[in-house]
């Protein structure tokens, strides 16, 4: 097993014993969190393909993971009043079965990042990061003068959509489906990342040119991992959305596209469990100095400036450097 | 005579008044190195770029083995067997050796968009990749991240890509750029080998290396290709002389 290979666990050990721990002592407020943790690493890992390997930062992703809650609101809506979502071209009712929300959460918002990466793909540099942007905060618009879904006041909805043979309520529970689904998400990018297709995407983002001169077209690579990405923060999306039992056009704002930027910032560009390690630390800084003072994110963004001009690797960059010295290896952040 | 493999044929380009490609018409024939020579700013790297379908010609047509290619991107052109390297060595840096030549394996096949199985447990980018750096001269050192190759190896390694694409004719420009004088005597053996697997068009300002590897020469001058010849027709060519060559020859 390689030494990045047991960061990653132990990140994700964690998290899990966190929840776990926190279970047995009663602390139902503490496994919420770390459910929490789980859902926005999720968002994270997604942005992580496009950003961290394939060198597109997107700065609208909240659309994906708001097209995600927004979808799982949506069917939940409707799985309680009957109607149906759909007459035509199809009809299309409600649901409160995760099983069938996530592949429909996952499915709109590939189809938008199709549509919104075929046409921002055509840019680069801060013109992709301003028109992904852009795209997002149409979408933003759109659902706050949406008023049959709730319009700026969102929707919520009262009971949790349901998982075969689980109960859903209970924390601890729902902790494991999202935990169960991150690892899915990680074992995934895991092996994206070194297949065929992980080989191309990082190389057109290390350069193009070459990647051309040995017959690889960039536009679709990249295209293809925009696309994995957003339906990855979709599925956070959904999460979210059945975590908090409401949805809101904030999902959308670009805060949001902010916030998961900065999971993936923090914990490590390009590494695996980098953006859980980052939205771990962002909700135990919100969680701990937000009660001593609403301006702890003063102390977030110093956080961001030391680790953006110091250590790139973020925090999983800072372990792996910290091991080594311990060790006395080879510096690689 | 046989029927060239890369024939050009027409060939303008203009940049608003400057016309860096006049009218060039040149062949690449099977099994020889084509040098292409002229002072800075002649046009060759602008050729180049046409050639490769980097930037698209205002008029002209190019033909490779047989098949018109003005009409494709790239990337199609280097899958059809085109390979390129790069006047400043062109490597994907964070990638070990094994890597950038699985890449260009994997690029060279087409088969870019699979998705679960670890790369480098795929035999068939593998073995190929090991061969062909067995073949550029860098065995054992596959493992090697490509950023702290020596600049000589760095030039091995784009060769070693190059016949990854399963090279139907190389286009090489300025390979000999800043390689000391025993790293470009290696090269020009390397090169000479080369030969063997495909017609080489050679763009170089190292005059030695060009006399000793070229079948035939075309000196290119504000964008125009005033000769074409043997190295001894150029050598003796006063027009050559005059505007190219000078006191050297």
């Amino acid at each position: 097993m390689t030494r990045d290979m047991i960061i990653n666990l132990c990140v994700f050990a964690i998290l899990v014993a966190t929840a776990v721990g926190a279970h047995l002592g009663g602390q139902g407020f503490t496994v919420t969190l770390a459910t929490k943790a789980a859902i926005l690493g999720l968002a994270g890992v997604g942005l992580n393909l496009a950003l961290g390997y394939g060198g597109l930062v997107s700065f609208g992703h909240a659309a994906f993971f708001g097209i995600g809650g927004y979808v799982t609101g949506i069917f939940a809506f409707h799985a309680s009043s009957g109607e149906p979502i759909l007459t035509l071209p199809f009809a299309l009712m409600g649901s409160n079965e995760m099983l069938g929300i996530w592949p429909m959460a996952m499915l709109a918002a590939g189809l938008v990042a199709l549509l919104i990466g075929a046409l921002s793909l055509r840019t680069t540099g801060v013109y992709f990061i301003m028109v992904t942007l852009a795209f997002a905060q149409m979408i933003f618009y759109f659902a706050i003068s949406w008023p049959r879904y709730g319009g700026e006041d969102g929707l919520s909805f009262y009971v949790r959509n349901t998982f075969p043979g689980v109960n859903t309520l209970v924390p601890i529970n729902y902790f494991a489906i999202c935990a169960a689904l991150l690892a899915l998400a990680l074992i995934f990018t895991a092996l994206v990342t070194q297949s065929r297709f992980g080989l191309a995407l990082q190389a057109t983002r290390q350069n193009e040119q070459r990647s051309t001169a040995v017959g690889i077209r960039a536009t679709p690579v990249r295209l293809t991992a925009f696309v994995l990405s957003a339906m990855i923060t979709a599925l956070a999306g959904s999460l979210y959305a059945d975590l908090n039992r409401f949805v809101s056009p904030a999902m959308f704002s670009w805060h949001m596209s902010g916030e998961i930027m900065v999971f993936v910032i923090l914990g490590g560009v390009g590494r695996l469990c980098g953006p859980l390690a980052g939205a771990a630390v962002f909700i135990l800084l919100e969680h701990l100095l937000g009660p001593i003072t609403e301006h702890w994110q003063a102390l977030l963004g110093l956080m961001l400036l030391a680790i953006v001009l110091f250590a790139p690797g973020g925090l999983i960059g800072l372990i792996t450097l910290g091991l080594d010295r311990i060790r006395g290896g080879k510096a690689d952040v | 005579m046989s029927d060239p493999i890369l024939s050009i044929r027409g060939l303008k380009k203009s940049f608003g008044a400057l016309t860096a490609t006049d009218d060039v018409s040149l062949d690449l024939l099977p099994g020889e190195i084509h040098a292409l020579i002229g002072p800075n700013g002649a046009g060759k790297s602008t050729l180049i770029k046409q050639i490769v379908g980097e930037i698209r010609p205002d008029h002209g047509t190019i033909t490779f083995e047989g098949q018109v290619i003005d009409r494709l991107d790239a990337a199609a052109r280097a899958r059809l067997g085109l390979a390129r390297s790069f006047q400043v060595s062109s490597v994907i840096a964070d990638f070990t050796v094994l890597q950038n030549v699985m890449l260009a394996v994997a690029g060279a096949d087409g088969h870019v968009f699979r998705f679960l199985r670890p790369a480098l447990r795929d035999t068939a980018l593998t073995e190929p990749a090991l061969f062909h750096i067995g073949h550029a001269g860098l065995a054992g050192r596959e493992g090697v991240k490509a950023s702290v190759l020596s600049h000589g190896e760095r030039r091995k390694l784009e060769i070693a890509m190059a016949l990854a694409l399963r090279p139907r004719a190389f286009l090489l420009d300025e390979p000999m750029a800043g390689m000391g004088l025993e790293g470009a005597k290696q090269l020009t053996t390397i090169l000479s080998d080369l030969r063997a697997e495909a017609p080489i068009l050679l763009v170089e300002h190292d005059m030695d290396a060009v006399f000793a590897l070229a079948d035939r020469i075309s000196v290119l001058v504000y964008g125009r290709i005033i000769a074409t010849g043997t190295v001894a027709e150029i050598r003796s060519n006063p027009q050559v002389r005059d505007s190219y060559l000078g006191e050297e020859a």
